[in-house]
């Protein structure tokens, strides 16, 4: 099996392939000089197809596909996303490509700055706008962070179509359960620190949510300050950072078949965004947060300075999961052994935006 | 016939050709209407959907900025000279 993984940063996608996770071949940049928000890989169908956000900062967002492996690249004549004219918005920037379950297999749905959700029905070369989310009442109270106002994160349920949850920033977790007619939000238990309210309905900044391998009703919430878990498919959530070093940080990953492995990294607060400790690690939960240890064999071991962005930690597929992040000073990692020991993939790239794996 | 000059970067997006000829004239608004519907690639770079030029692309009217002259009402005579820049902007 080859190995892949995608690396975009703030001004090019890199690809690498390996064939034992441990020493890797990067690409030289596709699409040099965009930043890449967004990156996914769906293994649906006969040949992986990698999808793409690509960000020009003065010609605009678009998303682009290519089923050979980033030799060639397919993007439409007309915006793949564009919202239609009675809204009179424009898509800023995608943030999220999320390929749906096996059941859709021509869905893939995707994230974007202003907090919008699309979804497509042709194996994501164009998509149509989620109105349910976007006429959702609260959309004038949903903010902006230092990042934005993004949808950032979807997770379309493993078994039913019509269950999707969206987690945006800021604005918290909202779930449908009806194919997206209709939006509740989805954060009880979730602080609010910067609010006059600190346990509003809705307005938390989450910063990454993963579901859970294997109970599809389990959630994990990295928030700004606060790392929490739902085991009722987001109708309450409790904390499990009491035994992280710090309950800030932006990613946040579920192992992919495994119930209750996670990890994540922690940062020492939102005033002072570095690794605890200045150290380069991961920290890993296996009995669903309760209980965190670090996991930094083979990372750098002086002080480390560089943060982790939220969508810049993945996992891949195989059954010994693999674990892979970058970090803004462009340095990429692999773990071939779900995070016991680490290797370099590449160094000095530009700041890594966002990572995915798949195996081919 | 108005002509729009392509910069490099752009000329992909209309067949490699650096200058293009249009037939619409009147307005800048209508110049990428028809920039639009021939090379809608292209004019997607330039506009977002809303219709809005984009933030950081530049559009010049025989020399002048159309942000100081109308915008997209910006007149368009025939034969006028239309310049597509990106703007000094990124990091």
């Amino acid at each position: 099996m080859t190995h892949m993984l995608a690396i975009g940063t703030q001004k090019g996608l890199f690809l690498a392939s390996s064939d034992d996770r441990r020493s890797w071949r990067v690409s030289s940049a596709h699409f040099p000089g965009h930043a890449i928000y967004s990156v996914a890989f769906d293994t649906r169908g006969p040949a992986p197809r990698v999808l793409v956000g690509v960000d020009s900062s003065h010609f605009g967002p678009s998303v682009v596909i290519s089923d050979d492996l980033g030799a060639t690249w397919q993007e439409p004549d007309e915006a793949p996303l564009a919202f239609p004219g009675d809204i009179g918005a424009a898509v800023e920037r995608v943030w999220q490509i999320t390929p749906a379950g096996p059941i859709e297999p021509s869905v893939v749905y995707a994230g974007t700055q202003p907090s919008a959700l699309w979804r497509s029905r042709d194996g994501g070369r164009t998509y149509e706008l989620v109105r349910g989310l976007w006429e959702h009442p609260h959309r004038p109270e949903w903010g902006a962070g230092f990042g934005g106002q993004a949808v950032h994160t979807v997770l379309p349920h493993p078994a039913d179509p019509d269950r999707v949850l969206v987690a945006m920033s800021t604005g918290g977790v909202y779930r449908t359960t009806d194919g997206g007619e209709s939006w509740a939000p989805a954060n009880r238990g979730i602080k609010a620190y910067f609010l006059p309210d600190p346990w509003p309905e809705f307005g938390q900044c989450v910063h990454k949510v993963a579901r859970d391998a294997a109970d599809p009703d389990c959630y994990y919430a990295q928030n700004h300050h606060g790392v929490y878990r739902t085991t009722d498919g987001g109708d309450s959530w409790e904390s499990i950072a009491a035994d992280l070093p710090s309950d800030f940080g932006f990613p946040i990953v579920a192992h992919p078949a495994r119930g209750g492995t996670i990890w994540n990294f922690p940062l020492v607060s939102d005033g002072d965004r570095r690794p605890v400790d200045l150290l380069c690690r991961v920290f890993r939960s296996d009995d669903a947060g309760t209980t965190w240890r670090p996991q930094q064999k083979g990372l750098p071991d002086g002080p480390y300075y560089p943060v982790v962005l939220r969508d810049a930690l993945c996992t891949d597929d195989g059954d010994q999961a693999g674990v892979y992040f970058g970090t803004r000073a462009g340095d990429v990692f692999a773990s071939a052994d779900e995070g016991e020991s680490w290797s370099a993939v590449a160094a000095h790239l530009p700041d890594v935006l966002c990572v995915r794996a798949a195996g081919a | 016939m108005p002509t729009l000059l392509i910069p490099g970067v752009l000329r992909a997006e209309a067949g490699g050709a650096p200058r293009l000829e249009v037939a619409a004239s009147g307005s800048l608004g209508a110049v990428l209407d028809e920039v639009g519907e021939r090379w809608p690639r292209l004019e997607r770079r330039i506009r977002d959907e809303s219709g809005a030029l984009r933030r950081y692309v530049n559009v010049y009217v025989d020399g002048e900025d159309c942000r100081r002259s109308g915008g997209l009402e910006t007149p368009v005579p025939a034969g006028a000279e239309i310049q597509v820049l990106p703007s000094v902007a990124g990091g």
